[in-house]
């Protein structure tokens, strides 16, 4: 294969990062593991790809699954040998989650999570009651917490007072 | 003849069961409610709350299975051991008592799991050093949901406020085992694997003594009594614990998911 023939194509890295940006988050199937943030680096290691991945929480119990599906995918695209690996540091974090990433949540219903407070040295004792987590649906700011836990680890149970509609609220963490 | 190296590991396993035991256990407690909690809300919360502990222990006891350096993996670790290689205090396998008793020891745990692992963080050993950046934020919201529900149940109704100062009086007594410093904690602080537990008491106390005067309660008074699950000796209850833990391996030997 010539060099301009080799340019022209692009790599298996970026394919693979192109197959990845297809692959949806099992729990928010809106956004793609990509756009969650959580897709650390893609490393060709002599032939064989290395995807790694960050878990969300340490008890995600969708972790295992992302893996099989990110190989999954790959597969399907003709990009195999790969392996996903785990990286835990740094620690992911919801700011992480890109924009559209964050717009696709909201269209599916779930209030994206606002920037990460530094949390050393703030007297936090309490769950904090969050001031104005606008409604997905209205964009009203007249909310209130049901429950600081959601239907899976990263969220929390929220409602609307002016739609009155119950919704899911992605922690900041 | 065991190396000086083949100690050193050995200890620091020790060290690394006493923090997954301790997350597996309270985990498999707190999982006891799922379905019978008071409100679906707090179902929900309880189960969570033990699915991040669950995922703390699998984390830190694949790591000691890796430092013990006999292929024992996470699963292997968390099912097939016997009763005295638990290293959990006994804090956590106590019965989950009512409502109250366990957002009591919800609260002393996850304030204790803040502080270590916020000290874990700067491990020497990389691979806890990252498990720890994890798991600090999520102890974090462990306590404060637990607080929350100390002060609630404290400041709340006659009813409540009986409860929760019984579940004070149960288990205040388990605490100081906590905080028992021996040749473990100083081999893992020598080393800078992690800090000596008695390191955090001041911390964990100050923590605990303003949750409670917020609840309007007190803590009570220390006595000498110090328990050693720590050590593997266990309380009554451990047992049972176990026997439905690991009924579907001992059922089914080398049964995979």
């Amino acid at each position: 294969m010539s060099a301009a023939a080799d340019l022209a194509q692009p790599s298996r890295v970026d394919r693979a990062w192109q197959v990845l940006a297809g692959v949806l988050d099992p729990e928010v199937p809106a956004l793609s593991v990509c756009e969650l943030g959580i897709v650390r680096d893609v490393i060709d290691r002599d032939g064989e790809l290395e995807i790694v991945l960050t878990p969300t929480y340490s008890g995600c119990p969708a972790t295992e699954m992302i893996e099989r599906n990110v190989l999954a995918a790959l597969d399907a695209e003709g990009l195999m040998p790969a392996r996903a690996t785990l990286r835990r540091a740094p620690a992911w974090t919801t700011d992480w989650i890109t924009g559209a990433g964050r717009r696709k949540l909201r269209e599916y219903g779930i209030a994206p999570p606002g920037p990460v407070a530094r949390q050393e040295g703030v007297p936090v004792r309490f769950v904090r009651r969050d001031a104005a987590i606008a409604c997905p649906r209205c964009g009203s700011r007249e909310t209130e917490r049901i429950s600081a836990f959601g239907s899976t680890a990263c969220k929390a149970l929220y409602r609307c007072l002016a739609c009155r509609e119950p919704f899911e609220h992605f922690k900041p963490i | 003849m065991q190396t000086a190296s083949e100690i050193d590991a050995g200890i620091a396993v020790q060290y690394l069961l006493r923090i997954g035991d301790t997350a597996l256990i309270q985990a498999q407690r707190l999982a006891e409610w799922c379905g019978h909690a008071p409100a679906l809300e707090e179902d929900i919360a309880l189960s969570n709350i033990a699915l991040d502990l669950l995922g703390q222990a699998r984390a830190v006891l694949t790591r000691a299975g890796t430092v013990e350096g006999r292929a024992r993996d996470e699963d292997q670790l968390a099912f097939l051991r016997d009763e005295r290689e638990y290293r959990n205090v006994t804090l956590v396998e106590l019965p989950r008592g009512d409502f109250a008793v366990t957002m009591a020891r919800s609260a002393m745990l996850a304030i204790f799991f803040k502080l270590l692992w916020q000290r874990l963080a700067g491990s020497s050993d990389a691979e806890l050093a990252a498990i720890a950046g994890k798991a600090v934020k999520e102890a974090r919201y462990h306590r404060q949901h637990a607080a929350d529900w100390v002060v609630r149940l404290g400041d709340g109704t006659g009813e409540s406020r009986r409860r929760m100062e019984a579940a004070l009086q149960e288990l205040w007594p388990y605490t100081a085992e906590l905080f028992a410093d021996d040749e473990i904690d100083r081999h893992a602080a020598a080393t800078g694997l992690g800090p000596r537990w008695s390191e955090l008491e001041a911390a964990w106390r100050g923590e605990m003594e303003s949750i409670l005067a917020e609840a309007g309660l007190q803590a009570p008074a220390a006595t000498p009594f110090l328990s050693t699950g720590k050590r593997g000796l266990h309380s009554e209850h451990m047992g049972y614990i176990l026997a439905e833990l690991q009924y579907l391996q001992r059922a089914y030997p080398g049964g995979v998911w």
